[in-house]
């Protein structure tokens, strides 16, 4: 009984040195957001603020366009979110339930789309792009990113688990594809449909090359290059930058509590699974 | 668009399969595909196409052909030391990460998989990492990579170690950005394998138990099998991720000091859109595609036949 408890204990003791370590540089990132600037200028700078500074919140709001830059990521992946939850679930829905020539050819084009890197497409379309004048525009950060692949395999996988018995009730009411898409799959599918939103809102939350390219203005910058630019803000003391990066962290932070983690499981067990 | 009305006036196919009900549903079907295929063509296809001819030309800062060269850019390529820097560094990075942050994240889901009291919070402060993006990640080990006033040489010099030059020298650019990304990707990392963890069956512990194994024995005789097909699925996952690292890059050290952090993907950033030098971009974009093709490919092979699945 002693051994045992000696070992959870000793268990406690590292988990939390571990944790500590993991932490750490959140830790340093919220605590330095709420010095003064006089606290992180000395050196060594205090491990704890001595009070709750505020105020460099307002600070950093006002001396940069950080509620822009939010804004603008918030527009952009919020677009391509309800876009590629549109035209996933539409071919979806095809390659699910309806029957048609060409399907598994059109299919085998779908994977393959999974194996194109963005390092072999991004210079062409950076060059359409600007040959189109869509630079420092929301539509050049957008329109690129409309469809997806694995948003079709993911609720392809979803769909066709739904019960048959549904359908089958709905074709004897004379129920057609569109509506049996529109009032039976679609709301039946809310959790994958939720699962994709969360996952591609994020990962064009965290887009961090394309915008670098496509955006010259800072008023059309998304939030990953906005914060970058930080870094070159000479006359920002650390307390005023990490108190920006605070901010930006914000938005993940509230998606993190909102389940990010069923999320990956979801995805990772159907990878597994195939 | 048209294809599109026709279909939304479609009144409801009652009788069995008539020629006029497949017509119809080929047309639906090719509707439901059509935007997908469209941007998949425009954005993808055609710009992979794109690539390859872009590949073999020289063109002018704006982009337009100003010579077709056939091969000379690879040539150049193959014959210049650059490139082959840019892969050396590449792998590093990829030997610095991937298995470094996998066993990591591994003994973190171990550790963590038990059933005493407050485990949910160490679960999700080990998970916190997943959210953070290279943009505001960067930023704050930036200013911890600080090599007179960052926090991690005065950490050291408690210990008495002297100041580490963490981006500003060779020798040491390349791990600090490592560091780096190891914390980056053990939140996505420690949630995948720990999830794997969950799906072994209790059983398989109590027995082993009784059989008189202990608890490191049983996990690696017997967790870490069953758990092949999910560590697989990180590996891949990681190692295509580490190819494509470019924010920390472009952030922390820009390619430097003298190289010593120019991956590939930065070098064909630099290339194209630095000094618009698009032709020689695209064909080493291309190399690129092809290693990692080859690697999925061969890692799919290889592993495969020693994975485990159920």
């Amino acid at each position: 009984m002693i051994a045992k408890r000696t070992t959870a204990l000793l268990l406690y003791v590292l988990l939390a040195a571990l944790a500590l370590m993991v932490l750490y540089p959140l830790i340093f990132t919220v605590f330095s957001s709420l010095m003064t600037e006089k606290e992180v200028s000395n050196f060594p700078p205090p491990l704890f603020p001595t009070r709750f500074h505020l105020d460099n919140f307002k600070e950093a709001i006002a001396g940069f366009p950080i509620v822009r830059f939010i804004l603008n990521s918030f527009i952009v992946s919020a677009a391509v979110m309800i876009s590629q939850v549109v035209t996933s679930s539409l071919a979806a829905y095809a390659f699910s339930f309806l029957s048609f020539k060409g399907k598994n050819a059109l299919f085998a084009m779908f994977l393959s789309t999974m194996m194109i890197p963005w390092e072999v497409t991004i210079i062409p379309n950076y060059l359409l792009i600007k040959s189109w004048g869509w630079m420092d525009s929301y539509q050049g950060l957008i329109v690129p990113f409309m469809a997806g692949a694995f948003g079709v395999f993911l609720l392809r996988q979803f769909f066709l688990q739904l019960p048959r018995e549904l359908f089958d009730a709905g074709k004897i009411d004379g129920c057609g594809h569109l509506r049996q898409y529109f009032s039976i799959v679609l709301p039946l599918s809310r959790p994958a449909l939720a699962t994709l939103s969360v996952y591609v809102f994020l990962t064009h939350w965290n887009h961090y090359l394309w915008p670098l390219l496509i955006t010259n203005r800072a008023s059309m910058r998304t939030v990953q290059i906005g914060v970058a630019m930080l870094q070159h803000a000479e006359v920002m003391s650390w307390n005023l930058i990490l108190a920006g990066v605070t901010l930006v962290l914000l938005p993940s932070f509230i998606l993190l509590a909102l389940g990010v983690k069923q999320l990956v499981r979801g995805i990772a067990a159907g990878a597994v699974k195939g | 668009m048209s294809n599109f009305e026709s279909v939304l006036n479609v009144k409801n196919p009652k009788s069995r399969m008539s020629k006029r009900n497949v017509w119809k549903e080929h047309v639906l079907a090719y509707a439901f595909l059509a935007p997908s295929i469209i941007l998949f063509i425009m954005f993808l296809f055609y710009p992979m196409l794109k690539s390859v001819y872009l590949s073999m030309t020289i063109t002018d800062p704006r982009g337009q052909v100003a010579e077709f060269v056939w091969f000379e850019n690879f040539v150049n390529l193959f014959q210049s030391r650059q490139l082959y820097s840019n892969l050396s560094v590449t792998l590093l990075f990829i030997l610095y990460t991937v298995p470094t942050s996998l066993i990591w994240s591994l003994f973190l889901a171990a550790i963590t998989h038990n059933k005493l009291r407050g485990m949910k919070i160490f679960q999700f402060i080990f998970s916190l990492p997943i959210v953070i993006s290279v943009g505001t990640g960067s930023i704050i080990w930036f200013l911890l990579f600080h090599p007179t006033a960052g926090m991690l040489n005065y950490f050291l010099s408690l210990i008495s170690v002297g100041p580490i030059p963490w981006l500003t020298d060779p020798a040491w650019a390349l791990i600090s950005i490592s560091i780096m990304t190891v914390w980056m990707n053990m939140g996505f990392l420690y949630i995948v394998l720990s999830s794997g963890l969950q799906g072994i069956p209790e059983e398989l512990y109590e027995s082993a138990k009784i059989d008189g194994s202990g608890p490191v024995r049983t996990f690696v005789r017997i967790v870490i099998p069953l758990l092949s097909p999910t560590i697989f699925f990180a590996l891949i996952v990681s190692v295509i991720g580490a190819f494509q690292a470019f924010g920390q890059i472009h952030i922390l050290t820009k390619g430097g000091p003298i190289n010593s952090t120019n991956v590939i993907v930065y070098s064909i950033y630099q290339d194209a859109f630095v000094n618009f030098r698009f032709g020689i971009g695209s064909a080493q974009a291309l190399i690129l595609f092809l290693i990692i093709l080859a690697l999925t490919v061969l890692q799919f092979k290889v592993l495969e036949k020693r994975v485990h699945y159920q």
